[in-house]
């Protein structure tokens, strides 16, 4: 049994302009010990998704369904209660922003115990000690005297340190990291990758990591899930993703990579702006911006299916396989049709 | 620490010399002789100049304050009133406890009723409790003080005879014919719901604000990812940090209402600073003007800097340099 299984997944917010269906139909599960990459612009649904597993949405004016079942339980379901249990205990979660993620009038060591002890009956003492181990364990120079700073006294790298910290402190079987290098600079970024890859394998958690960058993801992830505009475009092992890649909106992202083996003169961008959640396309959602647009694009719904003879490796497009192996043969080689 | 301190205190001494001498030259500026007002109606001439030199106000006003300011730093002393020979210190020292009276009373009873309604506004936006909380706001923003306080008089004093309508007692040694905690509590109920209405609502106002703006912090949500009881979140993550500002707000408001809370005291008759303000401008009296003055100015810089060490204590990221 998978450690988490999401099934078709709906967060939808109410405005004063109408409903914004951020998250439509979602679905992707997750072993344990395993790292899933979630991918795909601003606004495409990906942090809302792991909002909503975590139940972290404002409950006002939201309304979600779908089922989120992590260890047999659906954390959709349950009550607040049980789910508060569940939070920072079975599941953590790291914050794109480690400068405002950190509460400013707690002392970093006050902030770790107090996570311990919602969820572990210890004493001060011993959730102290718990602390230390883990500044140390990310990487904080001479933490036993940096474990009463505050927050402002850290760099944004060594606030995410501390953030890891703080997610990893009870032993969690699920991570999720939602944009956790994006704020940061990119040799810091390399550092955080490495650390959260090498705790991996000692606290054994899985990780759910979302990020609009590919290298990130190659670099870390087993799976991938390409969101576009509230729904999964294309979901694979990470190597199939990056050998045989099936939707023109990935070869997109692909194509946006800078490249250092490729003379490229600038940089390829997918032309247009992602739609409106308000008011989404007809048909498949990516048909607006794609060069490689169909009649039936626009009126039919691609559905999610295995492309070609991967099982694992399902995609939403109505390309033909034959095509679309010739596309993206062409993306790989750094000569995409020009989208621009 | 001690540098901080210091700059502080020169600061102080500056806006001290700036704030009462602008007194002095604006009282100069009034085409009224206190002299002609001290000599009488039938006055001569002669009687009038004697008068004037008596005072001291023939003299030019550089003159005037250059004595002004020797009295005051060097014998604490703010000489004497134009107007009845009383000294000016025990003046400002009798007003002075009315208008503190009445001004941290009033800053209880607002807080009492801006922390539980800026709070639960915020919580439930929208909902009735923050509608009609909003209303009252508007209410306590434009209505005037005067105002107010006539009403409050008017029912709870006059038609319902709940409390007094006007009149001080004191707190300890009864000067008047009443006195004690009770009696002064009684009678300055009314004063303090008045004096509470505007800065309740405007402090309503900025809480809600605040505790809304708190709320959608990144480590708000960190703290629920945790796993955090809402009430956990509240105390210890939203108010700790909504309630910064509030703190610093409350410090200037004090102080500048301790010069005075001219429209309140008024209107009940308590013969607080601002009642002695009027009186002395009334009768050109200079020294009880500036007796005043020099004691609002002090409370104001003395207020602000307890103000900013108490908030370089609850908040870690200042730090005094």
């Amino acid at each position: 049994m998978a450690l988490l299984e999401v099934r078709d997944l709906k967060t939808h917010f109410r405005t004063d302009d109408g409903i914004v269906k951020a998250v439509d139909g979602v679905s992707f599960s997750i072993e344990k010990g395993q790292t899933l990459g979630i991918v795909g612009e601003s606004g495409s649904g990906k942090s809302v998704t792991c909002l909503t597993i975590m139940g972290l949405n404002p409950k006002r004016n939201t309304i979600s369904s779908g089922e989120a079942i992590f260890k047999g339980e659906n954390l959709l379901a349950m009550s607040s209660s049980r789910l508060r249990d569940i939070r920072g205990n079975d599941i953590a979660m790291i914050f794109q922003d480690p400068m405002t993620s950190l509460n400013p009038v707690h002392r970093i060591g006050a902030q770790l115990v107090e996570a311990i002890q919602l969820h572990r009956d210890v004493t001060k003492r011993q959730a102290r000690a718990r602390a230390l181990e883990l500044l140390n364990a990310v990487g904080i120079p001479r933490a036993e005297r940096r474990i009463d700073d505050y927050p402002h006294q850290f760099s944004g790298g060594m606030r995410q340190r501390v953030m890891i910290a703080m997610a990893l402190v009870n032993d969690p079987d699920l991570l999720i990291a939602d944009e956790p290098t994006t704020a940061l600079d990119v040799t810091t970024q390399a550092q955080i990758l490495t650390l959260m890859t090498d705790l991996q394998k000692d606290f054994g958690s899985a990780i759910i990591i979302i990020t609009h960058d590919l290298g990130v993801i190659a670099e870390v992830a087993d799976d991938v899930v390409v969101m576009y505009a509230a729904k999964v475009a294309e979901h694979a092992p990470v190597d199939n993703l990056f050998k045989r890649p099936h939707h023109p909106y990935t070869w997109g992202l692909l194509g946006s990579l800078p490249r250092l083996d490729a003379d490229v003169e600038r940089l390829v961008q997918i032309r247009g702006q992602p739609p409106s959640l308000l008011n989404p396309p007809r048909g498949c959602r990516f048909h607006p911006r794609c060069p490689y647009v169909m009649g039936i694009c626009k009126t039919v719904e691609p559905e999610l299916l295995p492309a070609g003879d991967e099982a694992d490796h399902v995609q939403a497009c109505h390309l033909d396989v034959a095509t679309k192996d010739r596309e993206a043969a062409k993306v790989l080689a750094g000569t995409m049709a020009e989208a621009s | 620490m001690v540098r901080y301190l210091a700059r502080r205190v020169i600061w102080a001494a500056v806006l001290f010399i700036a704030v009462t001498l602008v007194a002095y030259v604006l009282f100069f500026l009034i085409p009224n002789d206190p002299a002609k007002l001290v000599a009488g109606k039938a006055a001569t001439d002669a009687d009038v100049k004697r008068a004037a030199h008596f005072l001291g106000t023939d003299r030019p006003f550089y003159v005037q304050y250059a004595k002004f300011l020797d009295r005051l730093v060097i014998h604490q002393n703010l000489g004497f009133s134009f107007a009845n020979r009383q000294s000016v210190n025990s003046i400002v020292g009798n007003a002075a406890p009315v208008t503190a009276s009445l001004v941290f009373g009033g800053a209880i009873f607002w807080m009492l009723l801006a922390l539980p309604i800026g709070i639960l506004s915020a919580l439930r936006p929208r909902s009735l409790l923050d509608r009609a909380s909003m209303t009252f706001v508007l209410i306590g923003i434009s209505a005037h003080p005067i105002w107010i306080g006539l009403i409050f008089a008017y029912f709870f004093g006059f038609k319902l005879g709940w409390t007094p309508i006007t009149g001080y007692c004191d707190f300890i040694n009864p000067s008047t014919d009443c006195g004690g905690p009770v009696q002064w509590a009684y009678h300055l109920v009314l004063p303090w719901a008045t004096f509470a209405i505007l800065f309740a609502a405007l402090y309503v106002r900025m809480i809600r604000a605040n505790v809304l703006d708190t709320m959608n912090e990144d480590y708000v949500r960190t703290a629920r990812s945790k796993g955090a009881p809402e009430h956990l979140v509240l105390r210890s993550h939203i108010l700790r940090n909504a309630m910064l500002p509030v703190v610093t707000m409350l410090g200037m408001d004090i102080s500048l209402a301790l010069g005075g809370a001219v429209f309140t005291e008024t209107v009940y008759s308590l013969p607080g600073l601002g009642k002695t303000a009027i009186f002395g401008l009334n009768n050109n009296d200079i020294p009880t003007v500036e007796g005043v003055i020099v004691f609002a100015t002090l409370a104001i810089i003395v207020f602000n800097l307890v103000v900013d060490l108490l908030y370089a204590w609850i908040d870690p990221r200042i730090r005094l340099t």
